[in-house]
């Protein structure tokens, strides 16, 4: 648990590190022409303060005694997530390319079939399901269109029918 | 009687049909969210913002709300058919509705929690639009000095009262802010912190995409690992004799309930502490004035009554300082906020003036969705013992989907949908590592607020930057907040005077 708090302090000292280098930027000091601080300011120096805190928070790791037994993961929850994102990271990087109506089927199959373990009925309900409900909530209803990738041409009698 | 008036005719507003409708939608979709164990408010109200586009703004902060609502009375199902609280705000209500289910009570702990939030929802929507008014009048004095100190002080309190790790909270403030100020500078208008040149990064980072992201796909990725197996529900059968018994028994409870719905209230308005705590506070209260306190943690039907009053009662009051002074008092305000902007009401004093049809339209549905919300909770009792059974990988397929197109839909840009992805990811990992995440939205949600009134006050006074003490409200407000973020360190210097071995914390 000990190394899990460090290793995220530690990395968030770098995020602020990397804000604080952007924020400079803009002017970070006092204005002095208009009065007020300058555009750069907010960002630097509350990146300034998250440096500090998190440089607090691995000082004050090293001076507790005892180490909460707890392991940050164990291996089972581990390889849940990982697999959960990597499926996730798949189904966005496909979405321009693939539509949206390729990409999230193909993620609700391998999650409920393979990740799931559910039975064929209830995975082909919800894989065929979820995209008519989508098309015709976000579509049809809202006017607001998904990405369609190299599919966008199966679309075009559709939007023919119901626009 | 101006105030029954302007009652009246927001009335007129949430009675058409189009507002009722969205109030019995909004409460049904939220009594599920919040029965699903892990799932709460926040979450609700999180992943279906994008897609109340299809109602106008008006309504759609209607349907926000009576999700809101409809969740708070949701927690409670789960609570005491799976044992495991359906949202942290109903963890109180475990405690005696869980027992109360194993000893075959599970229908009348149901009734009992449904009443309970019923009467500690309308106590508080009383109070509510009592105060509503006078308060925002009090507001409409506030300058940009006055208004940064509030964003100040409703930070502070996190620090002081929110119980969490101290660094860690201040951490989360600090880069809730930082992230708000990605895009174009507030007065010059030049871009700022655009990471890797992303083109995206120029409109700013949205809350929703922010809240979306911890609280749709982070929150999923925490409740893997907690829910392993399947839970086990305890059946719940419902007649009209129990109804009756326990609307009987309820009014032998009056004591407790008032006193929950108010507590409950005035916790809620406090952006740190809110439902959860409110919910606790009033068990622990209510145990102490119970004239049989050994029977709480037993299956009492006191110990269902007093959190669930007063859950109910906070998220109410925490909607108080969102209307009347754009400050929410929690996290599902603060989307809620964030969603007002996003359809060009600016919550505030101004609000009440420029808007009041709106203004008591939102706060008459919150008669309705409550009235809506106890009849809905009753009725469908069995389809929610039904629904608990759905296997958990189903539901999260399903939150999955509708936070990638969700996220996609309000700007349309795959940008958006990596980064919720990384604050998934980002927000699981920090959570787990108990970073708190209330302050995380918050400060995203206050942020150009609390740059914009820093650099207007400072540019009007020409940087004179004790500006902010000398005038009277906004210096009590900066001394109320130095107090807070002094209160931890004065614990420290306590214990060190004191050299006690120090409890186990």
């Amino acid at each position: 648990m000990l190394t899990a708090d460090r290793v995220i302090a530690a990395a968030l000292m770098v995020l602020s590190a990397y804000f604080m280098w952007h924020a400079t930027a803009l002017p970070i000091g006092w204005n002095g022409m208009t009065g007020g601080p300058g555009g750069g300011a907010f960002p630097f120096w509350l990146s300034a303060i998250m440096f500090v805190t998190a440089g607090a928070i691995i000082v004050r790791s090293f001076r507790i005694k005892f180490d909460n037994p707890d392991t940050f993961f164990d291996q089972e929850t581990l390889r849940a997530v990982l697999v959960v994102i990597g499926s996730l990271v798949v189904t966005i990087t496909l979405m321009p390319w693939a539509g949206a109506y390729i990409a999230l089927p193909l993620f609700l199959l391998w999650y409920l079939k393979v990740f799931g373990k559910h039975g064929w009925t209830l995975t082909l309900l919800l894989t065929l399901g979820t995209p008519v409900f989508l098309f015709f909530f976000f579509e049809v209803t809202l006017k607001i269109l998904l990405p369609k990738g190299f599919t966008e041409p199966l679309f075009i009698p559709l939007y023919a029918r119901f626009f | 009687m101006e105030l029954m008036a302007h009652l009246a005719d927001g009335f007129a507003t949430s009675l058409t049909s189009l507002n009722l409708l969205i109030v019995v939608i909004g409460v049904t979709v939220g009594l599920f969210i919040g029965a699903m164990p892990g799932l709460g408010s926040v979450n609700g109200v999180a992943i279906i913002l994008p897609i109340t586009f299809i109602v106008p703004p008006s309504s759609a902060i209607i349907l926000l709300a009576a999700i809101y609502y409809g969740a708070m009375y949701g927690g409670a199902i789960s609570s005491i058919l799976l044992g495991i609280p359906g949202a942290s705000t109903a963890v109180a209500t475990t405690f005696d509705g869980r027992p109360m289910a194993q000893k075959g009570q599970a229908g009348l702990a149901l009734i009992a929690a449904a009443c309970a939030s019923f009467v500690g929802g309308t106590i508080s929507v009383v109070l509510f639009t009592l105060f509503a008014a006078p308060l925002a009048d009090v507001a409409l004095a506030f300058g940009p000095a006055e208004e940064f100190a509030l964003v100040l002080l409703a930070f502070t309190t996190f620090v002081g009262l929110g119980g969490d790790d101290v660094l860690k909270t201040l951490m989360m403030i600090c880069l809730g802010l930082a992230l708000s100020t990605v895009g174009l500078d507030l007065i010059s208008g030049q871009p700022r912190l655009i990471f890797f040149d992303q083109p995206g990064f120029y409109s700013g980072i949205s809350f929703l995409v922010l809240a979306i992201g911890v609280y749709g796909i982070g929150e999923i990725l925490y409740t893997i690992e907690t829910q392993k197996s399947a839970p086990s529900v305890t059946p719940a059968k419902l007649t009209f004799g129990e109804l009756w018994y326990g609307v009987k028994e309820l009014n032998k409870h009056w004591k407790t309930m008032s006193f929950g719905s108010i507590l409950g209230f005035f916790v809620g308005m406090l952006p740190a502490a809110g439902a959860t705590p409110a919910a606790l506070m009033s068990y622990g209260i209510a145990k102490l004035m119970s004239k049989t306190p050994e029977r709480f943690g037993k299956g009492t039907i006191e110990g269902v009554i007093a959190p669930e009053t007063s859950n109910n009662a906070a998220s109410t009051g925490s909607l108080l300082p969102m209307l009347t002074l754009g400050i929410p008092g929690s996290p599902t305000t603060a989307l809620l906020l964030g969603g007002m902007v996003m359809w060009g009401l600016v919550p505030g004093p101004m609000l009440f003036i420029e808007q009041p049809d709106f203004v008591w339209g939102l706060i008459s549905s919150l008669y309705t969705a409550n009235v809506a919300a106890v009849l809905v909770n009753l009725a469908l009792i069995p389809l929610f013992v039904w629904a608990l059974r759905m296997p958990f990988t189903v539901l999260c397929s399903l939150v999955f989907i509708l936070c990638i197109v969700g996220g996609f839909a309000p700007s349309q840009k795959m940008h958006d949908v990596w980064l919720i992805l990384g604050f998934g990811v980002g927000g699981y990992l920090l959570r787990k590592a108990d970073y708190p995440m209330a302050p995380l939205v918050l400060a995203l949600v206050l942020g150009p607020l609390m740059e914009k009134s820093f650099r207007q006050t400072l540019i009007s006074e020409q940087g004179n930057v004790l500006a902010f003490i000398e005038r009277p409200l906004s210096g009590t407000f900066i001394a109320i907040s130095v107090i807070f973020f002094l209160l931890p360190m004065l614990k420290h210097v306590n214990r060190w005077l004191g050299r006690k071995p120090s409890p186990a914390e």
